[in-house]
């Protein structure tokens, strides 16, 4: 049993390395609100395949690492990112069996749940006013589920994470 | 359960004290690898099109620097002059002299990916003696102040950011005014100002060094647009930051020496 699960750590280590590279990469400025999630998304597809390995200590864990690298209040990536593994890992049996659309679509929700936690937390700190232009990033996040999902599935199976 | 309450009581600790600056600090070790690979791509971009430019347009580049050069030159010329009469006058005036502000200079190596934020990451850090508060320029204008000091980085809020205000003054003719990011990063609005005041389009806004937070006399931005409005009890007004907030590369960092600079 421990053999088995100690297997491919380093796999799911770099994904939300890599995640994290492309979430702090200078966009120009137009493109600034097309950036996808993509510490959600890695920390969705891990608690869907995963659940008993990445959960909320993990989601905890990156979303603290997010917040520093983004310098905004320690905590707030930590706690909407907490909330995403728990909902993920509630999920995770019914979503498994769901068509890659349906999925996206899930992913948008729950996306879209993370957005919100981050929202109320800055809106307790200082005015933010932007708009719906907002919560373009989950709709971002769920186009791009597929790919992510098929690209992740890819290295797991070549590598044998489990 | 038990990290959502870790995170809430780190967000409201964080957000009430600054108890959590050492965390910070050190957590920061493991950013800085980041902040530097991010910055690779731009590098990269930057190189490309320095080394593929045509000869042909280099050296029309070169022509039109040299053009610069000259005008830049004369204008020195005058300044000097200039600046020895300030003193002079100055000494008259038994004011405490104008010191010249030693500036470095540092590179962007990373900008803010939250649109709503106007915050830039430059490569010094404490290890170059950053601290915070420090003001930072780019050739243009004032760009804003250091915020949050790591080991090798530090971040800059520009200022135009909605959280950042500071205290200018209109060259022209000295009237005083508070200049608040606006959230975009072309416009800067001037609050609480009486519909008489002496401001019109055009006019350069130079920082007052009021405050004690920013060196007294660079440009911070030009008058765009002044609209009186009889329902309103103050007159709306809208500058242009002079600085490239989203252009710039290389930005100055300016140390005092007298201190001065109390949380």
């Amino acid at each position: 049993m421990s053999d088995v699960r100690s297997q491919g750590t380093w796999l799911i280590v770099l994904s939300f390395v890599c995640a994290f590279y492309l979430s702090i990469l200078p966009f120009p400025v137009w493109a600034e609100y097309w950036r996808p999630e993509w510490v959600a998304l890695v920390l969705i597809y891990w608690s869907f395949v995963l659940p008993s390995r990445v959960g909320v200590v993990t989601g905890w864990i990156s979303g603290l690492a997010l917040d520093v690298l983004e310098g905004v209040t320690l905590g707030e990536h930590a706690l909407s990112l907490t909330i995403l593994a728990y909902l993920a890992g509630r999920l995770h049996r019914r979503v498994r069996v769901f068509p890659l659309w349906q999925q996206s679509l899930s992913v948008l929700v729950l996306v879209g749940i993370n957005l919100l936690a981050v929202r109320m937390v800055q809106s307790s700190v200082a005015m933010v006013s932007e708009g719906l232009v907002y919560w373009l990033p989950c709709l971002v996040s769920a186009l791009l589920w597929p790919w992510v999902f098929a690209m992740l599935k890819f290295f797991q199976q070549y590598f044998h994470v489990r | 359960m038990v990290a959502v309450f870790i995170s809430l009581v780190l967000i409201s600790v964080d957000q009430r004290t600054d108890k959590l600056a050492p965390l910070r600090y050190g957590l920061a070790y493991f950013a800085t690898p980041f902040y530097i690979a991010g910055d690779i791509p731009s590098k990269i971009s930057y190189a490309l099109t320095k080394s593929v430019k045509s000869s042909e347009i280099l050296s029309e580049e070169n022509l039109l620097l040299r053009q610069q050069v000259l005008l830049l030159q004369r204008r020195v010329q005058k300044l000097a002059a200039m600046s020895a009469e300030n003193v002079r006058l100055r000494e008259l005036l038994n004011s405490s002299d104008l010191l010249d502000d030693s500036v470095r200079v540092a590179e962007i190596i990373g900008v803010d990916p939250d649109p709503a934020r106007h915050e830039i990451i430059i490569n010094h850090g404490r290890d170059r003696g950053v601290s915070n508060g420090t003001p930072v320029l780019d050739a243009e204008g004032l760009m804003g102040q250091v915020v949050e000091v790591g080991p090798f980085t530090s971040r800059v809020i520009l200022v135009t950011d909605s959280t950042h205000a500071i205290p200018v003054q209109v060259n022209r003719n000295g009237v005083r005014a508070i200049a608040v990011g606006s959230g975009s990063l072309d416009r800067l609005v001037l609050t609480y100002v009486p519909d008489t005041a002496d401001i019109k389009e055009g006019d350069l806004l130079i920082s007052s060094g009021l405050g004690q937070r920013f060196p007294e006399g660079y440009p911070v931005a030009t008058v765009m647009r002044v609209e009186h409005h009889p329902g309103l009890p103050f007159a709306v007004i809208e500058a242009a930051p002079t600085a490239r907030l989203d252009r710039s590369r290389h930005v100055l960092l300016v140390h005092r020496d007298e201190g001065g600079l109390s949380e």
